[in-house]
């Protein structure tokens, strides 16, 4: 009972902040009813027992990508009113199109059937002891050992990658450097000198 | 898992190192430590490569000669994910050697252009290191991870001279395709774990030999992945890219795409169709002949029309990796050798075309129209007489070694049966011999501007030097090569 209540709390905010992020006028708004989607679907995955995506899902999703939206939505300036422009003229061809997708997706899973025996032999270890995160654990640093340590290669050269193409070293842009500055002495910045009255300074 | 993994893996693992040590030099050194870095990569690859061809050695009963021998027949590596047979090291062998000579072909270039930083060694080392994980990949996902860290190195590298428009485009293609076609090779790996329930090659190819008629899923799984590696070896009808991408990205990395990543995702084609989908052969049959056919005749004809040099290589590699199927299509052991042969032969001879492109500069500036070749010969002639080594050899003239790599795989189809496809592979390539002795016509017979900067430094003599000799030696001496691909053939089809 309890548990169904939960289910319907998360799924509607979850669905509704979905159709808010659509919605809503303002950008910032929009990233913010992601963050709130993306919490809601973590939510869900807690109840299914999936505590491993759940974590994954606010960490990465939460933490990283939606900041970051937020960050692109700031400093690009994006009018995104224009980008609206035909919404409502193209309205009914959307809807239409989202109706035809919703009854063959209906009709496709009225006519699934499921194989009980298919379970039989999924390899995910289903026993009440282990939880998924330390299922999880067990294979990711011994069976799968290598392609953990190769993905992890992989975004090195991402990381290069993103660097080399962008990064650039413009000569004419002043930096702090404040080693420089902590270093520099009285003598060698200041120099007291005696003005005669009337004669000024030759610096 | 055990530590006998990290031994098997010996070449790749220090590979791995050696390239985050050099990171690490590079980011604290700066801009400086580009040459330490460049020597030091290909000081690294070659002797990386001297291990490998060792590691026959030790292996081998008896010490016979030195040769890549057939070893262990496989040596498995962190829980069957990777295997390290004869096969693979005769293709790590030429990977390495590609590698290793593009990055001496790079020096001068990229610091005449500007462009010497530490981070292009290091990328070519990972695109290396990716390549040779692919290659030694018995299980889906393993080859999944070795192509992505391959294709993600490459597509930085064709990108690699960000100011020019024509290099960047040529990189936003190439990921935008590459990533395309990971998309389909991942689906239908999906769709073979989905069916099957495993991932590894043996237990697939187990699998399959029991089963008496695959699963639909398994087919189209199938259908995917053929169509997944075809773009990554630029086969028609996925070759669009090739152009644009060998015309945009940096003559060196233009040499090292054609000569490195497409014999390593030939070897992985091969040893997926082989190996897991052996038994399986008559349905990617028509799909491989399709694909070879179309390949061999595209690269032939649209060769014709072009002027960029560049552009003609594309076409040329369009219409090589045609041939080179057909030694797939064949299977078996004699189709086996016959493509390693033909790939060992071919990835030095477009390395040595590309040093001779890199050498043709005029005031400076380099040149890459097919025209520029006019009247070489008057002025240098040695470059102009090694151009004609590599020309006939990829037209196929004998004595030359470019002749014997297709004179195996034409010779396996006929043996085989196939002699319609041995006729459309000789046909095409005389057709595509107009394009190649062309060259040879404006070099020796066109008067042209008969200026050409003299002969280039150290780094690009190496390379002509050992291709041309290598083109020449073939004939003379061709017995390791085509003894070691029949053992590196036999770990492959256990014949």
């Amino acid at each position: 009972m309890l548990q169904a209540f939960i289910f319907y709390m998360f799924a509607t905010v979850l669905v509704a902040s979905a159709v808010m992020v659509v919605a809503s006028r303002n950008p910032v708004h929009a990233v913010l009813f992601l963050i709130l989607c993306f919490f809601n679907a973590a939510g869900l995955f807690l109840l299914m027992g999936a505590e491993f995506i759940a974590f994954i899902l606010v960490i990465v999703y939460v933490g990283a990508v939606a900041v970051l939206f937020l960050f692109v939505v700031m400093m690009l300036d994006i009018n995104f009113v224009d980008l609206r422009k035909g919404f409502r003229r193209y309205l009914p061809i959307g809807l239409a199109v989202g109706l035809i997708l919703l009854v063959q997706l209906a009709l496709v899973v009225s006519s699934w059937a499921y194989n009980p025996s298919s379970l039989s032999n999924t390899p995910i270890l289903n026993s009440p002891d282990v939880d998924n995160t330390r299922a999880i654990g067990r294979v990711l640093y011994t069976t799968y050992l290598y392609p953990f340590q190769v993905s992890g290669l992989i975004l090195l050269v991402a990381m290069i990658g993103a660097i080399v193409l962008t990064l650039r070293h413009k000569p004419d842009v002043r930096r702090q450097r404040s080693s420089q500055q902590l270093d520099r002495q009285i003598d060698q910045v200041m120099d007291v000198r005696k003005i005669e009255p009337g004669q000024g300074v030759n610096l | 898992m055990n530590f006998t993994s990290l031994y098997t893996a010996f070449p790749e693992i220090s590979l791995a190192v050696f390239a985050m040590l050099m990171l690490i030099y590079g980011v604290v050194r700066g801009e400086r430590s580009a040459q330490t870095v460049g020597i030091a990569s290909f000081v690294a690859v070659l002797s990386i490569m001297i291990f490998v061809l060792k590691l026959g050695f030790i292996y081998s009963p008896g010490f016979p000669k030195l040769h890549i021998s057939a070893g262990c027949y496989g040596c498995y590596a962190f829980d069957y994910m990777f295997i390290d047979d004869a096969f693979a090291r005769f293709v790590k062998v030429i990977l390495l050697c590609g590698s290793a000579l593009s990055i001496i072909l790079s020096w001068t270039y990229l610091k005449k252009e500007n462009l010497s930083h530490p981070e292009y060694p290091i990328l070519i080392l990972f695109a290396t290191l990716g390549m040779l994980l692919m290659v030694s990949a018995n299980d889906l996902l393993a080859l999944y991870v070795g192509l992505e860290l391959q294709s993600l190195s490459l597509y930085v590298l064709a990108a690699y001279n960000r100011d020019n428009a024509k290099s960047s485009e040529s990189g936003l293609k190439y990921f935008v395709l590459g990533a395309l076609s990971s998309g389909l090779l991942l689906y239908g790996i999906s769709l073979i774990y989905g069916y099957t329930g495993v991932t590894k090659f043996t237990s697939l190819s187990k699998l399959f030999i029991d089963m008496h008629q695959p699963p639909i899923g398994v087919l189209f799984g199938l259908v995917f992945i053929c169509a997944g590696l075809a773009f990554k070896v630029s086969a028609v009808p996925f070759h669009m890219w090739t152009p644009d991408v060998y015309e945009g990205a940096p003559t060196p990395v233009t040499a090292f795409f054609a000569a490195a990543p497409k014999v390593a995702a030939l070897a992985v084609l091969a040893r997926l169709l082989i190996v897991p989908f052996g038994s399986l052969a008559h349905q990617w049959g028509q799909i491989i002949v399709f694909i070879s056919v179309a390949s061999m005749l595209l690269g032939s004809f649209a060769g014709l029309v072009q002027s960029s040099i560049k552009r003609l290589m594309a076409y040329s590699s369009i219409a090589n990796v045609g041939y080179a199927l057909v030694g797939i299509i064949v299977g078996g052991t004699a189709g086996m050798q016959a493509l390693l042969i033909y790939v060992a032969i071919y990835f030095i001879n477009t390395l040595g075309v590309f040093a001779v492109i890199l050498s043709l500069r005029r005031k400076g500036k380099s040149l890459d129209r097919i025209v520029d070749f006019s009247g070489l010969a008057k002025t240098n002639p040695l470059l102009a007489l090694t151009m004609v080594i590599f020309m006939f050899s990829l037209a196929g003239v004998p004595p030359l070694a470019g002749f014997f790599g297709k004179y195996f795989i034409f010779l396996a189809a006929v043996k085989a049966g196939m002699m319609p496809l041995a006729i459309i592979g000789v046909l095409t390539s005389v057709v595509s011999a107009y394009y190649y002795l062309r060259i040879i016509k404006l070099m020796y017979f066109d008067d042209g501007i008969n200026i050409f900067d003299p002969l280039p430094e150290f780094g690009l003599r190496i390379v002509l030097a050992i291709s041309a000799l290598y083109m020449i030696v073939f004939t003379i001496w061709p017995a390791p090569i085509i003894d070691q691909a029949l053992i590196a053939a036999h770990s492959l089809t256990g014949g």
